[in-house]
């Protein structure tokens, strides 16, 4: 078995005042860490245990739903974890910031497109910026834990940012003002690590 | 030096009683504003009376939707401490509950669905807009809830009640279990029932994804709910977090067993009009 289950790159106060101390420290030891566990779990003892987590998500829909369910929860924190940091925020630069030009017009057309996405998904669920087959970039959301790395997912691609609109990635301190944490979100959105990501998938 | 504490604090509490009296009379003219809006479309006296007395009770429910309004918490917002927190209560009622309430008039606002009920609206769910389908369940769902909890709650189910779920589940315990085990397993945002299956007039267990249940026509296993367990983390989140176990099992403590009782002697009164 080949998958960790990964420490948190910053402290656990490090987000705030945008995300508090006390809901990251929950989310990684007791939501991710659960998600790790049961996944490993359910993969144990077959062939899947050999298989990356993209080649997994590639046929998920032929897999048992402990393993859509936990695997999608291991990988998409591993994701949101890794865009985020304490001197986040900002706006893309480079490659990244052309194609999202290119894309949406402008990088306001973007947010307000993401920030559409995450508001309007009903109940649990991710808002992601995804690049497509063709190079493209898209944004969409998906409920639960399932991703667009998924063969399930009606907006197929690999996600280079994603943002967790689950209950519990806010409602401590937000409660029911989802719109307030999306806003505050892109306060933390760590662009170096999104541009990374977009130019891993160019390869 | 004793005297003149107990002189002290007489005063302090002589002074305060206004203040108290003021904040309780606050609440008690803010819940009478906010209680009844003018209902846009009334066409039979019972249809008026059954507005007016609106506590979403199954009969209560076949009016037009039009004329549905928001019903008062049927108990104070810490209530149901310690088992639900008051801050939990107050935003899930007043912000979400409400907030489904609101959206749902909005979507059926200048459609023919003004004009029917929420169960035809149910009944042929999956001809709707999402927005219909999501706010409509929204706040149908949380007037069971709230109507299904009570501060004096708990305990067990008696008389008929209980004969039927010993008659579906072979026990209390095994219906209990089965209800928790469907409850802690609904992944992501959801609900747990227990509904009368049409056919078989039995009771069974069920789980429904996001804001949907059991009168859906987009269910699998479809039937009329007697009591409902929201599973939203919103419904917990703030005094449990991630334990959703714990708030399973605490739910049971303030259970209203002659509210899911008297559903249960409803149904068998207005099944055929649930169209």
């Amino acid at each position: 078995m080949n998958f960790e289950f990964p420490a948190l790159p910053y402290a656990y106060d490090a987000l705030e005042p945008h995300i508090d101390r006390m809901t990251m420290e929950i989310h990684h030891t007791k939501h991710h860490r659960a998600y790790f566990d049961k996944f490993t779990a359910a993969i144990q003892g077959t062939d899947l245990e050999s298989k990356s987590l993209t080649d997994i998500f590639a046929e998920i829909s032929k897999a048992p739903a402990a393993v859509r369910n936990n695997g999608g929860g291991f990988y998409n924190h591993n994701l949101f974890w890794e865009i985020l940091s304490p001197s986040g925020g900002g706006e893309p630069i480079g490659k990244l910031a052309e194609a999202i030009n290119a894309e949406f017009g402008s990088f306001e057309a973007f947010k307000t497109k993401f920030n559409d996405a995450a508001a309007n998904r009903f109940g649990s669920g991710w808002a992601w910026l995804s690049v497509k087959a063709d190079k493209s970039l898209c944004v969409c959301s998906s409920a639960n834990q399932d991703n667009p790395l998924m063969d399930v997912h009606d907006c197929p691609g690999t996600p280079i940012l994603g943002l967790d609109v689950w209950e519990h990635a806010y409602y401590l301190k937000y409660q029911n003002r989802r719109p307030d944490y999306i806003g505050a979100f892109w306060n933390l959105v760590n662009w170096n690590k999104v541009s990374e990501n977009y130019e891993k998938t160019l390869k | 030096m004793k005297k003149q504490l107990f002189l002290v604090m007489f005063l302090v509490g002589l002074l305060s009683l206004p203040f108290c009296l003021t904040a309780q009379q606050a609440v008690k003219s803010k819940t009478k504003t906010d209680a009844k809006p003018v209902p846009a479309v009334l066409s039979t006296a019972s249809e008026v009376s059954a507005v007016a007395g609106f506590a979403g009770k199954g009969e209560d429910w076949l009016i037009p939707s039009a004329n549905l309004i928001f019903p008062d918490l049927p108990y104070a917002y810490d209530a149901l401490e310690p088992v639900i927190d008051r801050q939990t209560v107050e935003i899930h009622y007043d912000k979400h509950h409400r907030g489904y309430f609101n959206n749902f008039k909005k979507a059926i606002a200048g459609t023919d669905l003004e004009t029917k009920s929420v169960y035809s609206i149910f009944a042929d769910i999956d001809k709707v807009s999402t927005a219909v389908r999501n706010n409509a369940g929204g706040f149908y769902n949380h007037v069971l809830y709230w109507s299904n909890l009570s501060p004096d709650g708990g305990g067990k189910p008696t008389g008929e009640l209980l004969e039927v779920i010993t008659r579906s589940f072979g026990s209390y315990e095994t219906f209990v279990q089965k209800f928790n085990e469907a409850a802690k397993t609904r992944f992501g945002s959801g609900w747990a029932w227990l509904s009368v299956d049409p056919a078989s007039k039995e009771l069974f267990i069920s789980s429904t994804a996001n804001q949907d249940n059991p009168l859906m026509s987009t269910e699998e296993k479809q039937g009329f709910p007697l009591l409902g367990m929201d599973v939203w983390e919103h419904a917990y989140y703030l005094k449990y977090q991630n334990k959703r176990a714990d708030y399973v099992e605490s739910f049971w403590n303030k259970v209203n067993w002659q509210d899911v009782q008297s559903r249960y002697a409803e149904y068998f009164k207005i099944a055929a009009r649930i169209k």
